[in-house]
């Protein structure tokens, strides 16, 4: 188990590598001059060679890469001669548009994702597991047969037209609450449920439809497994049959799935913060796209990576503790 | 009173394609300490036949009588017959690998089956579990009841199949091709268990298998089917010595055997078996038969007239044939 | 390893030589193993219109060495010379003229044919490979399905319209198409039911009388390979542990393993049956990834004396014919 682990752990380290390796030649081959981009669109060119040299952007991309690399590990000193900064472990680099750490920037908005693709993911996971094996424990009636049909529409609609939707008839018609607006959890509880509860619906609605396909589909295939028939052959009620021996097996797919969405979307909900003007780190990388404030971006997206290969990593181990033929003996 | 005895047994599917009359008009009954062994090949029905036995036949509509120590169950509230399950009448299947659940451990799931008829404890059902396993001769039972299927070989695992059906103590035991996914050498490990289960507990026992080798092994009575029908039922040594019926003529004389003198041809029934879609008119072996494609129409007629049931024509011995009844 | 000594004069259609194969041990886990041998030092031969039986439990390593004979796996020791020729160490171009004269048919005929091409694509397609004429395919497809017992208008149905045993049939006329020397058949029989099994099994004699092809049996079914064959060879564990003629090995059985496999299969007799007298093995055969020491056989074997522990037995020749066997103490 340890050298599983630690094999996994260096494989992880390679990955995010390679990533931070890849994301970086596509900056430094965009067209757009980091410099000018700090310095702003009047700059000089004095002006700018400065800024170039503070930067380090004369030195080879290897080396660049090399200090960008170690200064998340140990940070850095950036600048020449009296215009010298510390950036402190985690060093991401400052951000051209408001001079702050990268690394400032996205915890801040961090716990807003969070909040976000948490408190989506259990209003998806409910619906979806619902609907799912309702719609597989009562196949081909007309449960069934609504369910498919409402989750195939749910799954076609984009989010900001479900969010648009949402916001005209509870917010703009009936006036049911105000115009959400992010509150902090630690600030007032109340409202921040309040005002991210059509953020979340917005969000699970699609994966809602997803995931109640997924498990009827999985629900229906485990249960007519041999395994299933074998506990009903030993005499047990339907119940312990469907609860104990076919629901768990047919949920381990879902556990798989839910830990990658998971994973990909702590770093940010781009459309759905955007819609609802959530300041997570979607929104974040939205407008550090727009504005091509590539530290940040680049950033996010290494954060992204991260979240994605550790979700994996979990959803290994969660599958080991689950399935016992997937334990490394 | 007799263990089990079922009348006029049938059983459709509803498919896409139509009904499928999977099995019709079967009579058999078994006792106590006899081994009725069902004999047939894909599509005659006798897997089929066992699930309707245990209540196990899901989607299907099932008529005619199936009657346990006394008891109905076709017809019974689903509650009846459940309780009888596992607990009285209990099921070995072909393949334990997927047939044990891979997510508990072995002595896991045959506790559970325990617990769930005598509301034992789980120290009680577990120590119940390691026993069966010791009983089914599983080495260092107490250790091996924690562990997981996967971690089985193969016989080892058809083995925990059979305690998991012997755990409640029941009174028969339906095994369909216990054996078919097995080598030959721990095949004969598993029959022999079988066969001593029977002496020393006095079980009733059912064996389900296309393998006529298996059958004369374990059974003291046969059923042979064909189709969804019951085509000949006799005392084992009877069935193999003197067969009435062309289809058990048929299949033992294509059977290549081991005891053959060399260069004994094998004597092939001609065609395919039946589609239970549209099975054939009247006798669904007559396709195929030799005595049909012998005889003349007005015999012919005899074949194709009505589905054929068993009936006596010697001490013991049922046949289907409308010709080759009391003379043969 | 023994030199065999070909109970023919004339050079043997297929000789194999110490063949071995051993996969990479499967990753996993921080422990490595050296790999598992599935099939090591198999040295047989057959002549031209001969059957032999290769006959072991799963596992065995017998459909291992029937994919290596037609060169569908590359094995890792050993040769198989076809025709006189080493055809291991060939390139794919200088395979693919011997392709035509050995031919496999696999267990499951439904997955060996493509679901989307009617019964005259599937056999020709070896015939269109070789670049024969058409009107001669149109010919030759013809005589084809007559020779195997489907009848032309079944031509131009799919694979999914005909029944097991029919299907099977056609797996067959593709591997004939080409008139192989030699077909390679792994377990042809064992999908299907009973009664359909001496259908194929019948044709296929039928067929090595009127074309003189010879086969290699690959099968679990002792009684079937038993029927079919001239000479068998019984496989434990990736090895060879006897082999002879068919009356020698079934009526005489050397080896301790041949004997309790044949004891153990149930004869559809149940006078014969209680009558017997049984050898029944304990526990299941070993994985190949963890072989015994010594004699493979050893911790299953009734026989078992100190030097099976340590000393692996080689194949010796043993009793009348050209039996060998791999056993220190066999039986006579």
């Amino acid at each position: 188990m340890t050298g599983f682990l630690i094999r996994r752990l260096f494989g992880i380290a390679v990955t995010l590598l390679v990533v931070c390796a890849v994301t970086f030649c596509i900056f430094y081959l965009l067209p757009s001059d980091p410099a000018v981009q700090f310095c702003g669109k009047d700059c000089p060119p004095d002006r700018v060679a400065q800024v170039r040299q503070q930067m380090g952007l004369n030195a080879p991309l290897i080396v660049q890469f090399g200090r960008y690399v170690l200064a998340i590990f140990a940070g850095r000193s950036m600048g020449t001669g009296n215009y010298v900064v510390q950036c402190h472990f985690p060093c991401f680099g400052y951000s051209f548009q408001s001079g702050r750490p990268v690394w400032d920037l996205m915890m801040d908005r961090l716990p807003t994702s969070a909040s976000l693709a948490i408190g989506a993911a259990v209003i998806w996971l409910l619906l979806g597991l619902a609907a799912g094996v309702l719609s597989a424990l009562r196949k081909n009636t007309w449960i069934d047969r609504t369910v498919m049909v409402g989750t195939i529409g749910m799954a076609a609609l984009p989010v900001y037209f479900t969010a648009m939707i949402l916001l005209y008839v509870v917010v703009a018609v009936l006036g049911l609450m105000p115009y959400p607006r992010y509150v902090a959890f630690t600030d007032d509880p109340v409202g921040w449920f309040q005002n991210l509860l059509l953020p979340w619906v917005t969000l699970a609605l699609t994966f809602a439809a997803i995931y109640a396909r997924m498990t009827r589909s999985s629900v229906i295939e485990t249960l007519a497994e041999p395994y299933v028939r074998t506990a009903r052959a030993k005499g047990l009620p339907e119940r312990r049959v469907v609860g104990r021996h076919g629901l768990r097996p047919a949920l381990t797919p879902i556990a798989t799935m839910l830990g990658m969405d998971l994973g990909g979307l702590l770093a940010g909900a781009l459309i759905t913060e955007s819609l609802f003007g959530l300041p997570g780190v979607g929104k974040l990388f939205a407008d550090s796209l727009a504005k091509s404030d590539q530290p940040v971006v680049m950033g996010i997206t290494l954060l992204a990576s991260f979240f994605i290969i550790m979700s994996n990593l979990v959803v290994d181990l969660v599958y080991a503790w689950i399935d016992p033929r997937a334990r490394v003996s | 009173m007799t263990l089990l005895e079922v009348n006029d047994l049938a059983v459709e599917f509803n498919t896409a394609e139509g009904t499928v009359q999977a099995v019709k008009g079967i009579d058999f009954a078994v006792e106590r300490g006899r081994t009725l062994g069902i004999v047939g090949e894909s599509g005659s029905g006798k897997s089929v036949t066992s699930l309707a036995v245990m209540g196990l036949h899901r989607g299907a509509k099932v008529t005619g009588s199936v009657r346990f120590d006394g008891t109905e169950l076709i017809g019974a509230p689903d509650e009846t017959v459940r309780k009888l399950r596992g607990r009285r009448m209990a099921m070995v299947f072909q393949d334990a690998l997927t047939a044990l659940h891979p997510y508990f451990t072995i002595g896991d799931q045959i506790a559970e089956a325990h617990r769930e008829h005598h509301g034992s404890s789980r120290k009680e059902s577990w120590a119940r579990a390691v026993e069966v396993l010791g009983d089914v001769g599983i080495p260092e039972p107490a250790r091996r009841a924690g562990e997981y299927p996967h971690q089985f070989s193969g016989g080892m695992r058809q083995r925990a199949m059979i305690a998991l059906a012997l755990s409640c103590e029941p009174d028969l035991i339906i095994a369909d091709e216990p054996t078919t996914a097995l080598d030959v050498t721990v095949q004969a490990q598993v029959l022999d268990l079988l066969m001593r289960l029977k002496e020393e507990r006095g079980l009733g026992i059912i064996v389900i298998t296309h393998d006529l080798g298996v059958i004369a092994r374990v059974a003291d009575e046969v059923l042979v089917m064909y189709g969804g029908s019951a085509v000949e039922q006799a005392p084992a040594d009877t069935l193999f010595t003197s067969p009435r019926h062309p289809y058990t003529r048929g299949l033992l004389d294509s059977l290549p055997r081991l005891d053959a003198a060399d260069g004994e041809p094998l004597h092939a029934i001609p065609g395919n078996p039946p589609s239970l879609l549209a099975p054939p008119a009247g006798c669904v072996f007559h396709p195929r038969c030799p005595v049909y494609a012998a005889a003349d129409t007005g015999q012919r007629e005899l074949c194709t007239a009505g589905r054929p049931k068993l009936r006596l024509v010697a001490s013991e011995h049922r046949n289907a044939c409308v010709h080759l009844g009391e003379t043969a | 390893m023994t030199v065999r000594q070909d109970t023919l004069t004339e050079a043997p259609l297929l000789e194999v030589s110490d063949l071995g194969m051993t996969f990479p041990a499967p990753r996993g886990g921080l422990r490595r193993s050296a790999g598992i041998k599935a099939v090591d030092g198999v040295s047989f031969g057959v002549a031209a219109g001969e059957t032999l039986g290769l006959v072991g439990e799963s596992g065995c390593g017998k459909s291992t060495t029937g994919r290596m004979l037609v060169r569908l796996l590359d094995p890792t020791a050993g040769r198989v010379d076809f025709e006189g020729k080493d055809i291991t160490r060939i390139g794919q171009r200088e395979m693919r003229p011997l392709r035509s004269r050995m031919q496999i048919i696999f267990q499951d005929p439904f997955a060996s044919l493509n679901p989307r091409q009617t019964v005259q694509q599937i056999i020709s397609a070896p015939l269109r490979a070789q670049g024969t004429d058409a009107a001669v395919i149109r010919r030759e497809v013809r005589d084809l399905v007559g020779l195997v017992g489907l009848s032309p208008e079944h031509l131009e149905r799919y694979p999914h319209q005909f029944s097991g045993g029919q299907a099977q049939r056609i797996g067959i006329a593709r591997a004939l198409a080409t008139r192989p020397a030699l077909v390679v058949a792994d377990e042809p029989v064992s999908a299907l039911d009973v009664s359909i099994q001496a259908q194929i099994v019948g044709l296929m004699e039928r067929l090595q009388r009127e074309l003189g092809v010879a086969y290699v049996f690959i099968a679990h079914d002792l009684a079937v390979v038993k029927h079919i064959s001239h000479r068998v060879a019984v496989m434990y564990l990736g090895r060879i542990v006897e082999i002879g003629d068919r009356e020698e090995v079934y009526d005489r059985p050397a080896h301790p393993y041949t004997n309790a496999l044949l004891s153990a299969v149930p004869l559809p007799d149940p006078v014969a049956e209680r009558a017997r007298e049984r050898i029944v093995l304990l526990g299941d055969p070993p994985s190949p990834a963890n072989p015994p020491a010594g004699c493979t056989f050893h911790p299953r074997c009734p026989k078992v004396q100190d030097i099976c522990r340590s000393e692996p037995p080689l194949l010796r020749i043993s009793g009348p014919g050209q039996r060998q066997v791999a056993c220190h103490f066999p039986e006579n």
